[in-house]
């Protein structure tokens, strides 16, 4: 579990306040060879995101404190973390949580359950987007 | 004096008788003053002296024109009344003895004596005529018996001619007195008839004037000294006159007729009414008296009244008229109308007024009588109080009986006074209004006032009552959205808490199969497949839970977009790839080569059709599933008809088969890992999308499930 094995591998903060639901994905998404830190609430997550600087982020939003899409609003309002992509892990199913976190700027809404690959999948595609996003932005 | 110069001529007397006698008889007559004592005195001597024996003195009377019995010797008084001999008769023996002024003989032997008859019947006689013949026909006669035959003797002619000029004399000294009288009468007679102002006339049968006043002479005569036109006029009047009796000649009573005559002093024209009488003249002739009574100013005067009377009649026929416009108009008012004069009596009404103050006709009965009376007396209070008073008009409510029924009339009187032009109260005429139809109305409005303020009232209370129910509704609503709130919201949570665990055992399930923990033995990983598999059912049958939830709540939110049938069909296709890939199912697909672009909500669509293709996959053990897409022009839908030759529905089961955890073979329906919610959720949807499914299905022998689809959606 320790990270910088691979300095190249995109580091991956999860964010849950359910243990469970940290350690599924966090095992799994170092399993697939990525680099993984964890919060388990919205402040470690604001803690952590500007201290580590994470590639992505998977963000559950029913959180303790500070939830989930506060710290989105927070991290997207600052200039240090705006860029970082955020993916909504959320187990509410209705359509007024996703779009509540989009609208705080989430790129991505996933819905629990969700099988780790398909989360993975997402993770890869955000990761793809944002370079993509890069080498639009510096030719 | 008379007689005395008679007597000088007394006849001389003869030898026969002696001169004694003869003076006798002298004296005796004049003594005498009247003739039939001298007649009787003759005759006596006669008698006495000559030997006569009866004797009859006729005289000629000549007023009637006959020789009659005057008195008689020794003759019947009836046969002196009878004897009467008409003088006219010229061949009487008795009258040519009168005319031949000697004695005649007449003797019983001769037949002449029976042609006629005497006092003294058939005896022989003589008769010897009176006087001395002065008159051409004679005094009259002496008829004697008893004288000897041959020539009559001196004495007797003596005493005749002496007796006659006797009578001669008394005649002549009476009708001297009579002229005179006559003169007198006559000139009284003038008198009179001049002091008649009418003209009068007497006129002989030839219309000649006999007598005129001096009225009728002004009219009708003019002397020489006469003006030219007054002789016109005056021969003119005569004409006309004349005429008018000619006209009324014929009428033998007294006769009026109009005579229109001129004035010969003025030529003015005179209007007479002329009043005739015949009268007896002459001996067989006739005459008329004539009276003009001169009506010209009674004329003038009656035409005068007659205008007048005319003018007046015209002037009642007016009054009249008026009277009767008034009547009509009077008794075309339907209130009572009366006319008092200042005395308070009443003097004229209408017949609605006099129901109200008279007595009906007819049986008299004491109730309405006494109405009628107590009526008038409030009547008459009333009128005088308004004489009372300064004002011309007055109005004041009154309450009168009807005599009829007895019952109270109110009412208004309104009176007004009638002054004439001199500022006379002349009368006072009020109108009684019947205040009873606009009582009973009052009484009516106050009803119906009070009906409305009671209405006005419960409509208040109802009003009040039917906010508190709004309200209490309104709480109720707010109650009930809340609770459909706290219903969603508690079903999100609940998803929401199912959806954690399921994370965490499809996540761990997944791990382990997928080797993160290392490698696992076959049974290990089939049991860990039959985790996963019932890990996903329950979220199957979660998110179908939350869908219906969603669509019952309307917060199913539908996003309408440009769709492509043939794309989305493939995508179901793949998806359901790995289901057909488990069967030996021929499953086709036939797609309508017209199919149109439609606008709906491209997620939802898809997940009907998803629904019953791998119901129909699921439900058929053999032989085919096949999906055909056609486009209805006429009706501007689409049909997506998923057709298959499994189980089937049977017919009782079609209806309920779209209920909520409804499945015809719930057993093999659970083997299939259907959630039952399938279906009820695709309905559901369709309608949300304006579509619907329809089913036609037979048992053992498959089953078509078609959507029709609208091309546009037809809410905004």
């Amino acid at each position: 579990m320790s990270s910088g094995e691979t300095p190249a591998a995109p580091l991956v903060l999860v964010v849950d306040d359910v243990d469970h639901g940290r350690e599924i994905f966090a095992e799994y998404l170092e399993f697939r060879g990525f680099r993984v830190a964890t919060a388990a609430d919205g402040l470690e997550a604001l803690e952590k995101a500007f201290e580590l600087r994470p590639d992505v982020i998977l963000m559950d939003l029913s959180l303790p404190g500070i939830d989930g899409w506060e710290a989105t609003r927070r991290l997207k309002q600052d200039e240090r973390t705006r860029a970082i992509p955020v993916i909504a892990l959320t187990a509410h199913a209705l359509a007024s949580a996703h779009d509540r976190a989009r609208a705080v700027g989430c790129d991505a809404v996933v819905t629990k359950p969700c099988l780790p690959k398909d989360l993975e999948q997402e993770v890869r595609r955000q990761l793809a987007a944002r370079k993509a996003g890069e080498s639009d932005v510096r030719p | 004096m008379a007689s005395v110069a008679h007597l000088d001529v007394l006849p001389r007397s003869g030898d026969g008788t002696g001169s004694k006698a003869k003076l006798a008889l002298v004296d005796a007559l004049l003594a005498e003053q009247e003739a039939r004592p001298c007649a009787v005195l003759t005759l006596r001597w006669l008698e006495r002296h000559t030997g006569v024996e009866r004797a009859v003195c006729a005289v000629v009377d000549h007023e009637s024109g006959r020789l009659t019995g005057f008195t008689g010797l020794g003759v019947s008084l009836a046969a002196m009344d009878s004897f009467s001999v008409d003088l006219a008769d010229r061949t009487h023996p008795l009258v040519v003895a009168l005319g031949g002024g000697e004695p005649v003989a007449f003797h019983d032997s001769q037949s002449l004596l029976r042609t006629f008859e005497t006092p003294l019947g058939n005896t022989s006689f003589y008769a010897v005529p009176l006087g001395g013949g002065k008159d051409e026909t004679g005094l009259g006669l002496l008829l004697l018996t008893g004288l000897d035959d041959g020539p009559v003797s001196d004495d007797v002619l003596w005493a005749a001619e002496l007796f006659g000029m006797r009578l001669g004399s008394i005649w002549y000294r009476r009708v001297q007195a009579d002229e005179r009288r006559h003169k007198r009468e006559r000139s009284w007679l003038f008198a009179v008839i001049n002091a008649v102002t009418d003209p009068l006339l007497l006129t002989d049968a030839d219309g000649r004037i006999l007598v005129a006043n001096t009225g009728a002479e002004m009219l009708l005569t003019a002397g020489e000294d006469k003006r030219e036109g007054w002789r016109r006029a005056v021969a003119l009047n005569n004409m006309l006159f004349s005429a008018s009796l000619f006209t009324s000649a014929a009428e033998r009573g007294p006769t009026r007729r109009e005579l229109l005559l001129v004035d010969p002093s003025e030529g003015e024209d005179l209007l007479f009414e002329v009043l005739s009488t015949p009268v007896a003249i002459r001996l067989g002739e006739t005459g008329v008296v004539s009276v003009l009574r001169n009506v010209t100013d009674l004329r003038r005067a009656t035409e005068e009244i007659e205008e007048n009377y005319r003018r007046l009649g015209v002037a009642e026929a007016a009054t009249r008229a008026e009277r009767d416009r008034l009547d009509l108009i009077l008794n075309s008012v339907l209130d009572p109308i009366l006319v008092t004069d200042p005395a308070g009596n009443i003097m004229r009404m209408n017949p609605p007024a006099e129901r109200m103050f008279t007595f009906p006709a007819g049986k008299r009965k004491v109730e309405v009588e006494r109405r009628v009376r107590t009526n008038d007396a409030v009547f008459t209070s009333f009128v005088s109080s308004l004489y009372a008073g300064q004002s011309r008009h007055w109005r004041r409510q009154l309450s009168l009986l009807d005599p009829q029924t007895g019952a109270t009339v109110p009412v208004e009187a309104i009176s007004g006074k009638v002054v004439s032009k001199q500022g006379e109260e002349t009368a006072v005429v009020t109108i009684l209004h019947d205040l009873t139809e606009a009582e009973e109305k009052a009484r009516l409005y106050e009803q119906v006032k009070r009906h409305s303020e009671e209405l006005r009232e419960k409509v208040r209370e109802a009003t009040a009552e039917l906010a508190e129910q709004n309200e209490l509704l309104r709480r109720q609503a707010f109650q009930l959205e809340q609770a459909s709130a706290m219903k969603s919201q508690f079903l999100a949570n609940v998803s929401h808490e199912l959806r954690t665990p399921l994370n965490a055992i499809i996540g761990y399930t997944h791990l382990m199969l997928e080797g993160v923990s290392g490698e696992m033995n076959r049974a290990q990983q089939d049991k860990l497949a039959r985790i996963d598999a019932n890990a996903r059912h329950l979220l199957a049958v979660i998110n179908d839970l939350l869908d219906i939830t969603r669509i019952e709540s309307g917060k199913m939110p539908v996003q309408s977009e440009r769709v492509l049938l043939p794309e989305l069909i493939d995508e179901v296709m793949a998806e359901v790839e790995p289901l057909i890939a488990g069967t030996r199912l021929e499953v086709s697909r036939l797609l309508s080569p017209d199919l149109p672009e439609i606008e709906t909500d491209r997620q939802k669509v898809k997940q009907i059709v998803l629904n019953l293709l791998s119901n129909a996959l699921k439900f058929t053990p053999q032989g085919s599933v096949a999906i055909r897409l056609e486009h209805e022009c006429e009706a501007g839908e689409i049909s997506i008809a998923v057709t298959d030759t499994g189980i089937g529905i049977a017919e009782e089961n079609q209806k309920t088969i779209f209920e909520a955890f409804e499945q015809a073979n719930s057993s093999f329906a659970r083997r299939q890992g259907g959630t039952g919610l399938g279906l009820t959720i695709c309905r559901r949807l369709a309608h949300l999308l304006d579509g619907r499914i329809i089913l036609t299905s037979r048992l053992a022998e498959g089953s078509t499930f078609t959507l029709f689809l609208p091309c546009k959606p037809r809410t905004a």
